[in-house]
């Protein structure tokens, strides 16, 4: 095994290391068995506060939140990603009245906690006459919030595309439009889908934003629950652990893609500037 | 405008609370997720697992969703704490995943030769990573150091929807008496922006003196 910080273990190195590993094993078990304790001796082991998670009308419920935070999810990436691409777009384009707004937009956006936006949309907008539906107050700020964020990754992905190609577009006769459309942006949405999936599983944790706007998605569903049945830490680590499954699987998505989707070359131009060296 | 100058008190009470709420996760994110990364590149296999499965979790769980559970759920197993010691336990547990995410990118681009130099030198394990990688490694990572650090201070705002009164959630009381959302909002949101700038400006002073030329 090569590794940056240490060969591979000779006799007194294997020894240390099987040292280290008993004490670490024995730290996360302690661990584990003082919040068993501290679970058991508030009572919160027993056996009736567990059972409810073992019924269907309990898990319907919550895989109801759970769809809700997917059908929010999904509108607003869908938004969010349409607005973004557009963003990147404008920040690339030749003119600068259209480049200014949208990088003022991606700057601006970027620093504003979502929350805050939520809190515009729910309580600003109305008196303003603007008082969205319930799905529509949660929906909008996440889009609003995350287009700056995938106009960042989009222009990123149009800048890796070698010039070249774009070179090559325009020289075939192709107008600055179909070139964009045609020979770069194909080759940049496969590079950037990995960093799409990973941007999507942030979207999708902040859904549970939904708790504030009252937006019945999975977070939300779980107070609700919690309130009805008083089994609060039970509830709320339930819809952690069904938080986790999920956003784990997108995540694991977005490694698989990573690992399919094909280095992204450094021009050859910089890299013979680069190693004068070995050339 | 008078909205906002009328209860200036209010918010500027709030923009400490969002300060200390930053700088205090931060802190603590940044020392566990060092811990994190050099138990992510030890040899012992348990304390690698350890890393990846912490950085798997926090990386996977929203925010408010450890919030919520902290701050109402922790109390019915008898651990309460202060809101604002809850809050930025949470949030600095949350962040040291990110801070270990990027350290360990850094880990990564440190040349292979550097950590041979290190132990033909005969350093231990510890010290080539005290010595001769970490400080490598935390100059390349400053730019996406100071991405965690302004999604942090993005972040603390969530602590408003359990209850702390930061700047988000003064921002919002003093909108519902005064119900003047523009300033009010417009405000706030330029104090995160703000914040969020000199973070960038910090860390890009500090990219351009520290950079490891290779």
């Amino acid at each position: 095994m090569s590794n940056l910080l240490f060969d591979e273990p000779g006799p007194r190195a294997r020894r240390r290391i099987r040292i280290a590993t008993v004490v670490g094993a024995v730290a996360v078990l302690a661990l584990a068995a003082l919040a068993v304790r501290q679970f058991a001796a508030a009572g919160q082991l027993t056996a009736d506060r567990w059972a409810p998670y073992a019924t269907w009308p309990m898990w319907r419920y919550l895989l109801n939140g759970l769809w809700a935070t997917a059908l929010a999810a999904v509108v607003s990436a869908a938004l969010a990603m349409a607005a973004g691409l557009a963003l990147a777009l404008g920040r690339l384009s030749r003119r600068r009245w259209v480049r200014l707004p949208a990088a003022a937009y991606v700057e601006v956006v970027r620093t504003i906690p979502a929350l805050l936006l939520v809190y515009v949309v729910l309580f600003a907008l109305p008196r303003y006459g603007l008082d969205l539906p319930l799905f529509w107050k949660l929906v909008v700020p996440l889009a609003v919030s995350n287009a700056a964020a995938f106009a960042e990754i989009f222009r990123a992905g149009i800048l890796s595309v070698e010039r070249g190609q774009g070179e090559a577009g325009l020289a075939v006769g192709l107008t600055h439009g179909q070139t964009m459309r045609m020979i770069v942006l194909p080759q940049a949405a496969r590079r950037v889908l990995p960093s799409i999936v990973s941007q999507s599983v942030g979207l999708l944790k902040d859904t549970s934003l939904g708790f504030v706007v009252s937006y019945a998605e999975l977070l939300y569903s779980g107070k609700v629950l919690a309130t009805y049945n008083g089994l609060l830490i039970q509830t709320y680590i339930v819809v952690a652990l069904i938080y986790l499954a999920v956003n784990a699987s997108l995540s694991k998505l977005a490694r698989v893609l990573e690992a399919r989707t094909p280095q992204v070359r450094v021009p050859r131009a910089r890299r013979r500037r680069r190693s004068p060296v070995r050339a | 405008m008078s909205a906002l100058l009328d209860h200036l008190p209010e918010l500027w009470q709030g923009l400490i609370v969002t300060l200390q709420l930053t700088a205090a996760s931060f802190a603590g994110a940044a020392v566990l997720g060092l811990v994190i990364t050099a138990m992510r590149v030890s040899p012992v296999g348990v304390l690698r697992g350890i890393g990846t499965v912490y950085v798997e979790t926090f990386q996977n769980l929203p925010l408010l969703v450890l919030l919520v559970l902290a701050v109402f759920g922790l109390p019915e197993i008898g651990l309460q704490a202060d809101l604002l010691v809850t809050a930025v336990i949470v949030i600095a547990v949350y962040e040291a995943a990110y801070i270990a995410e990027a350290l360990r990118s850094g880990v990564n681009a440190v040349s292979a030769g550097q950590g041979e130099a290190a132990r033909a030198l005969g350093l231990t394990f510890g010290q080539s990573l005290r010595h001769v990688v970490l400080p490598q490694a935390l100059r390349t990572v400053i730019q996406p150091i100071g991405n965690v650090f302004i999604a942090l201070t993005m972040n603390t705002s969530l602590a408003a929807a359990v209850g702390v009164v930061d700047l988000t959630a003064a921002a919002n009381r003093v909108n519902l008496v005064e119900a003047q959302p523009i300033p009010i909002f417009v405000g706030a949101g330029l104090a995160y922006a703000l914040i969020a700038a000199c973070a960038g400006f910090v860390t890009g002073r500090l990219e351009r003196r520290l950079a490891v030329a290779r």
